[in-house]
């Protein structure tokens, strides 16, 4: 059965890399649904965030393919319950809008949005959410005012361990070495 | 508190390690420092200055010239897999570089340490479409490894360290160094440290013992456990551990293509070659064993057959160095993590002495009919026509199982693989994963350089070998002493079988007019022969083996020759053909 999974692989800051490891999803014909990359918590790590949706097979194989490659540390995968995660998208509408009546302003309130910044001519309207929030907020405001830009973020997430799952890793890799010298 | 004299010494050592060099002197010393001794390339315009410093340094290493760059990648596989050592090659930008791709992809699909040198245009004309341009790092990228472009001179030591112990450790497989030509010229100080560890790479994983203790609980169990020894062996070394494993276990096991010669072909467990023509006894009876043990091997599916009824009714057990590998093809009970010469000493040590008599027997009731169906009629045909087979019969009487063998993909191959005896590991390059026709000549070629006091032969058909048939300038050149045999069917063999079974007889464009190949021989000085009759083989052959030197050997074979058995694709194992 498919399945929505993120994939976090964290990796060294090269070149490249993210060539890689958009190959082993296209190879497979896995459409990569929302990708960030970052820079991780920890000092000179890069975190990758990977959506897509596949069989729990599918996704185990490519996850072993991702952490196959030299220079990825570490790489997990996680259903959608075991994470919170959140995008963020920006609505930009005509000020217009907004000075006509309250409609705009009181949607922005409901659906705990925020206005970033009013110009004479439009007003940008920020929401991080799930994306099903922040399309209901999209078309929302197309119907009130109309929208004359929208663009939305992919997903970051952060797992409901107490930790972070590399800094374990690291830790264990570290004690290998400290082990056999 | 250091001395003064000390600190001076110190200091002294120092400049002595930190030589100021151009980026290419770098690349040959670095070479130098990893132990290169024979190299494979072809120059141009973006790598002519590291060929420029290759001449002050044509004493330490030797580099062949080949005629073709897919010569030179082939020709450093073949040198790597029968030698053990990384195999080395260098092309220039843009059409040098990607004539190495088809080596390349055929190193990584059968995990053969090599390191491969481009050159880049310079680096202020990186991604303006310059001249002989291309972005190798990012074809290459599905293909390799690793691979890395190189804009700093001063990065070149580090680089090639890398490149080196990544190519060479865990599974292995190429890696590409592509250095722009500013970075050749520039200069730095050159001090070269091997490369020991990378944090995001754990080439051999730790094996778990628990691991071990319910494969070892499983084997003892069995009463039909059959093993498959993959080239695992081989790259590990651990041909002395596997043989002590089986024997003690008594298990039977058959080898995939790539772990032909691990183990001498004849001792009393081995029941043959697993694979789409592959023996008939391993293909049936993997669908009967009760536990079935890959070792360094990755069921691929010229190996299972339709995977879906593969081995269902037995316990697997997957001993790999590649966690990808497991449950990647065939879901394993027990996988075990490590590099097999590691792990396998722990099993034996836990397995029970045993012997499964009566399931080896059976196995040689499959050799038995499958002797009569095929073998006696490949290996002592009565027809008129040369089958291929009795060709390899009488190179096997007379190399008696010394020789290395080199093949060329198709029939022939299939034939070589199965009837060439072995009495030591390393002795066959094939092209396994990639299937590349034209791989055979040149392969020969780097086994040959790496092994000069050994008897290489090469088995071609007459389709591929005019593949890379220019390599026989190499050949000329080099001296080196390849013995080819073409099998020659005058048709792309394999690929009529199939049309053959499968396309109602319809031999579309696989008929071969050829050249004659004895004349294009003699036109690179190769000396060799033609032989049509079967009062002539032996004679011949022995010829060519005594030949000091290169020599063409030319059989001209039935023309519509079959290989049996055969596991038709989409079918299972179990339904191996014998006709
Ligand atoms: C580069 C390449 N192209 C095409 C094929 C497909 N192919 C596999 S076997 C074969 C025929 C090989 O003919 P030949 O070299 O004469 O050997 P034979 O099968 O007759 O022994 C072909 C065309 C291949 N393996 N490699």
């Amino acid at each position: 059965m498919e399945q929505e999974f993120t994939i976090t692989a964290f990796s060294e800051n090269s070149i490249g890399l993210l060539n890689r490891i958009t190959i082993i999803f296209t190879r497979r014909h896995i459409n990569i649904e929302s990708l960030t990359v970052s820079q991780s918590s920890i000092k000179g790590v890069h975190k990758f965030t990977i959506v897509v949706s596949a069989t729990l097979e599918k996704i185990e194989k490519v996850v072993k393919q991702i952490e196959k490659l030299v220079e990825v540390l570490k790489a997990f995968y996680h259903t959608n319950d075991e994470l919170i995660r959140q995008e963020i998208a920006l609505y930009k509408v005509p000020t217009e809008a907004l000075l006509n009546s309250n409609e705009i302003e009181n949607i922005v309130r409901k659906n705990g949005a925020r206005i970033l910044e009013v110009t004479p001519d439009f007003t940008v309207i920020e929401k991080t959410g799930y994306k099903n929030e922040t399309q209901e907020l999209f078309e929302l405001l197309e119907k009130v005012s109309g929208t004359l830009q929208f663009t939305r973020s992919g997903y970051v997430a952060i797992t409901k361990n107490k930790h972070e799952l590399l800094t374990q890793y690291l830790k264990e890799i570290d004690s290998i070495k400290y082990s056999t010298n | 508190m250091e001395s003064a004299a000390i600190k001076n010494e110190k200091k002294a050592h120092k400049q002595e390690n930190m030589k100021k060099v151009t980026g290419s002197e770098a690349v040959l010393l670095s070479l130098i420092e990893e132990g290169v001794e024979v190299m494979f390339g072809y120059p141009g315009g973006n790598i002519m200055p590291i060929y420029d410093a290759l001449y002050d340094y044509q004493q330490k290493i030797k580099h062949i010239l080949t005629r073709h760059e897919q010569g030179a990648a082939h020709a450093a596989q073949g040198y790597a897999r029968t030698t053990g050592k990384v195999g080395v090659c260098m092309a220039t930008s843009g059409p040098g570089a990607t004539n190495l791709i088809t080596g390349i992809a055929d190193a990584m699909l059968d995990s053969t340490p090599m390191v491969c040198i481009t050159g880049q245009v310079g680096s202020p004309l990186l991604g303006t479409d310059a001249f002989q341009e291309t972005d190798v790092i990012g074809i290459t990228m599905p293909v390799t490894k690793w691979n890395y472009q190189v804009t700093k001179a001063a990065d070149i030591p580090g680089a090639i360290a890398k490149a080196f112990y990544i190519a060479s450790t865990g599974r292995p497989g190429p890696v590409l160094i592509d250095i722009t030509k500013d970075a050749q010229f520039a200069e730095l100080e050159f001090k070269y440290k091997k490369c020991d560890g990378i944090r995001s790479y754990i080439p051999v994983p730790r094996p778990v013992n628990e691991k071990i203790e319910e494969a070892a609980n499983l084997i003892n169990k069995a009463e039909r456990p059959l093993a498959l020894i993959g080239q695992g062996v081989i790259l590990g070394g651990a041909e002395k551990e596997v043989v002590a494993f089986l024997e003690k276990a008594g298990i039977p096991f058959a080898w995939t293509l790539l772990g032909l010669s691990a183990i001498p072909t004849d001792h009393p467990l081995n029941v043959g070659m697993l694979g789409m023509h592959g023996n008939y006894g391993p293909n049936k009876l993997t669908n009967e064993c009760d536990v079935l043990i890959g070792i360094g091997m990755r069921f691929d599916d010229r190996v299972t057959g339709d995977v879906k009824r593969y081995a269902k009714q037995a316990k697997v057990i997957h001993m790999e160095i590649d966690p990808a590998e497991i449950n990647k093809n065939v879901k394993s009970s027990v996988a075990i993590l490590g590099d097999v010469k590691e792990t396998l000493p722990m099993l034996t040590e836990k397995v029970k002495a045993n012997l499964h008599h009566d399931w080896v027997q059976e196995f040689k009731k499959c050799a038995a009919t499958e002797y009569e169906k095929v073998i006696s009629k490949d290996l002592h045909p009565e027809k008129p026509g040369l089958s291929m087979g009795e060709v390899i019969r009488r190179i096997n009487e007379n190399a008696k199982g010394e020789a290395i063998l080199v093949t060329d993909v198709g029939q022939h191959q299939m034939v070589a693989a199965r009837y060439t005896k072995f009495n030591n590991t390393r002795s066959v390059v094939t092209s396994g994963g990639l299937g590349t026709m034209g791989f055979g000549l040149p392969a020969a070629i780097g086994a040959k350089l790496g092994c000069p006091d050994k008897q290489v032969v090469a088995i071609i058909g007459d389709g591929g070998f005019q593949m890379t048939i220019q390599e026989l300038g190499t050949i000329f050149q080099t001296g080196a002493a390849v013995k080819i045999v073409i099998l020659n069917n005058d048709f792309l063999g394999m690929v009529r079988q199939w049309q053959q079974l499968f396309f109602d007889k319809r031999y579309s464009s696989t008929e071969l007019i050829n050249p004659d190949f004895l004349t294009i021989a003699k036109g690179y000085c190769i000396d060799g022969q033609r032989v049509s009759k079967r009062d002539d083989l032996d004679e011949a052959v022995k010829k060519m083996l005594d030949h000091n030197g290169p020599y063409l050997l030319e059989v001209k074979v039935e023309k519509e020759g079959n290989v049996f058995p055969m596991v038709p694709a989409g079918c299972s194992v179990a339904e191996v053909r014998l006709e």
